[in-house]
């Protein structure tokens, strides 16, 4: 590992030990109590004690957030492909795309909840409306950025529609899609984290957001801040997990993942 | 070349216009015939219409007007077509990227991989067929995109510029060698260049067009065997035929003014 590298993770792990670090003396000598503002140590063991019933919290909020990302890739794509097959349904349908996304989640989430009677499935079906559209626009995008020459070439040689679909737009599409991805990630965990919120219970198995809810009500503040840690570690795993498929898919051949410096 | 030979037309264009639905003129009514083994060069200022002709003539854009015909057995993929740029798919390997026409026909892949191999051998680049084209440079770039264009084993080769991003002493080897392949192999070349230089090494006919709208203005027999070879370069015929090109070019010239 060259000096680089090395730099670029000891400098944020510096910054983060010296924030534990003075997020522990200010709590020690303000002497604030831990219903306030609990120290790091305080909410590590509280993690590790109430570990059981937060990590099937972690499962429930992580199997919504898969869920819901699932469903956002597989719907958002099947519609940019259709979007892309014709100008005539993207216009006619992008336009409640759009509608849904600049409407806030926490205003449709109630009506979703109320409609849906497996609560579970109504916490998937807000993630998913989180999520899907970063998917379907940059998909749609991707999928209309075609090399000119390359479409020519298509042509002279006879490719099918479903040729060229699999052989040349999709590839085409990729860069676009995982960066699309990365965002639906962040907002896919959003949306299940803000659903549960809304809808107050996760039903007979309930989430992190519940938990967080729940400490809240009950003043256990070190639970709290137990909860709030797992779900943004979970977010950043997910980030990280994101990015390596990209890599492993892009690293030989498009310039965002290229690996060797110039 | 046999007197038979010279009489197939192999390209038979009358009249062919196109004007695009904004109302440009990119063609004017062409006619040109290229017979079977020529190499025929066509030469004019960007925007002459002269990539919009080669479009017409592969049938990957249609005509506004006018009659274009190729020969039984000229039509792709005994057509090929080889762009301005390399036109590679980048997340694919080179021998990903040769076999493409072969795929795109559905040939079984042991067959067209044989086919690959010997289509890069061709070109010179049998070592490269697991590297990704952007680990290649400039040159061999347009040599994969030759190599696709031969690997349906083509018996006629439209080329739009194929040298033209290239540096000058890269261009004259990729010359040469072509000249030296498409007189092996018995090819029917339509070329499209602006270098005059270019035009008259490897051509036995030069055409030289007008711009906006395009239409053939003239055109230039370039009396020498193929294949050519470097030595032609530096010979006082090479000499005579390039600014005899230079001037047909420079009397062109006014009309393109209007």
């Amino acid at each position: 590992m060259n000096e680089r590298n090395w730099m670029s993770i000891a400098a944020p792990v510096a910054v983060g030990l010296i924030f534990l670090a003075l997020w522990h003396a200010l709590v020690v000598i303000s002497a604030v109590p831990s219903y306030i503002v609990p120290g790091p140590l305080l909410v590590l063991d509280t993690l590790l004690q109430d570990w059981e019933s937060l990590y099937d919290s972690l499962l429930i909020t992580l199997q919504v957030t898969g869920s819901a990302l699932g469903l956002a890739v597989l719907l958002g794509s099947l519609l940019s492909i259709l979007f892309v097959q014709s100008r005539l349904l993207e216009s006619a349908l992008l336009p409640y795309a759009v509608i849904l996304q600049v409407t806030p989640l926490v205003a449709i989430a109630p009506l979703i909840i109320i409609w849906v009677n497996e609560p579970y499935d109504a916490l998937v079906i807000c993630a998913t409306v989180a999520c899907i559209f970063p998917v379907i626009a940059n998909t749609t995008v991707g999928l209309r950025s075609v090399d000119a020459g390359l479409l020519d070439l298509f042509r002279l040689y006879g490719a099918s529609r479903t040729q060229i679909l699999l052989r040349l737009r999709v590839p085409s599409a990729a860069p676009y899609f995982f960066a699309g991805l990365r965002v639906a990630t962040a907002l896919a965990l959003i949306g299940a984290v803000v659903a549960e919120f809304v809808a107050g219970t996760g039903g007979t198995r309930s989430g992190l957001a519940y938990q967080i809810l729940q400490s809240g009500l009950q003043l256990k503040i070190p639970r709290l801040f137990a909860a709030l840690f797992l779900i943004t570690a979970t977010g950043v795993v997910l980030f990280l997990l994101v990015s390596w498929l990209s890599r492993l898919v892009l690293r030989r051949w498009h310039e965002s993942e290229l690996t060797q410096l110039r | 070349m046999t007197a038979s030979h010279r009489d197939t037309a192999v390209i038979d264009i009358l009249g062919a216009r196109k004007t695009y639905p904004n109302g440009t003129r990119a063609l004017d009514p062409v006619d040109l015939v290229v017979r079977e083994g020529e190499f025929v060069t066509i030469v004019g200022p960007s925007g002459c219409g002269k990539s919009t002709l080669l479009r017409l003539i592969a049938g990957v854009s249609p005509a506004t007007g006018g009659d274009i015909s190729l020969a039984e057995g000229f039509a792709a993929p005994k057509l090929a077509y080889v762009f301005q740029s390399p036109t590679l798919m980048p997340w694919a390997s080179v021998q990903a990227n040769v076999r493409l026409p072969l795929d795109l026909a559905g040939i079984a892949r042991a067959q067209a991989d044989a086919a690959t191999r010997d289509a890069l051998e061709r070109v010179g680049l049998p070592d490269f067929a697991q590297a990704f084209p952007r680990e290649l440079s400039g040159g061999m770039q347009m040599r994969a995109s030759i190599a696709r264009a031969l690997v349906t084993g083509p018996r006629l080769l439209l080329m739009d510029e194929p040298f033209g991003a290239l540096d000058e002493i890269t261009r004259h080897r990729l010359d040469r060698e072509f000249s030296e392949l498409s007189a092996r192999e018995h090819l029917t070349v339509l070329f499209v260049t602006h270098s005059i230089y270019e035009a008259v090494f490897l051509s036995s006919r030069v055409l030289v067009m007008t711009s906006r709208p395009g239409r053939i203005y003239g055109e230039i027999a370039i009396d020498r065997p193929h294949p050519r070879t470097d030595a032609f370069r530096g010979t006082t015929e090479f000499a005579a035929y390039s600014a005899r090109l230079s001037d047909m070019l420079a009397s062109a010239m006014p009309e393109m003014a209007r």
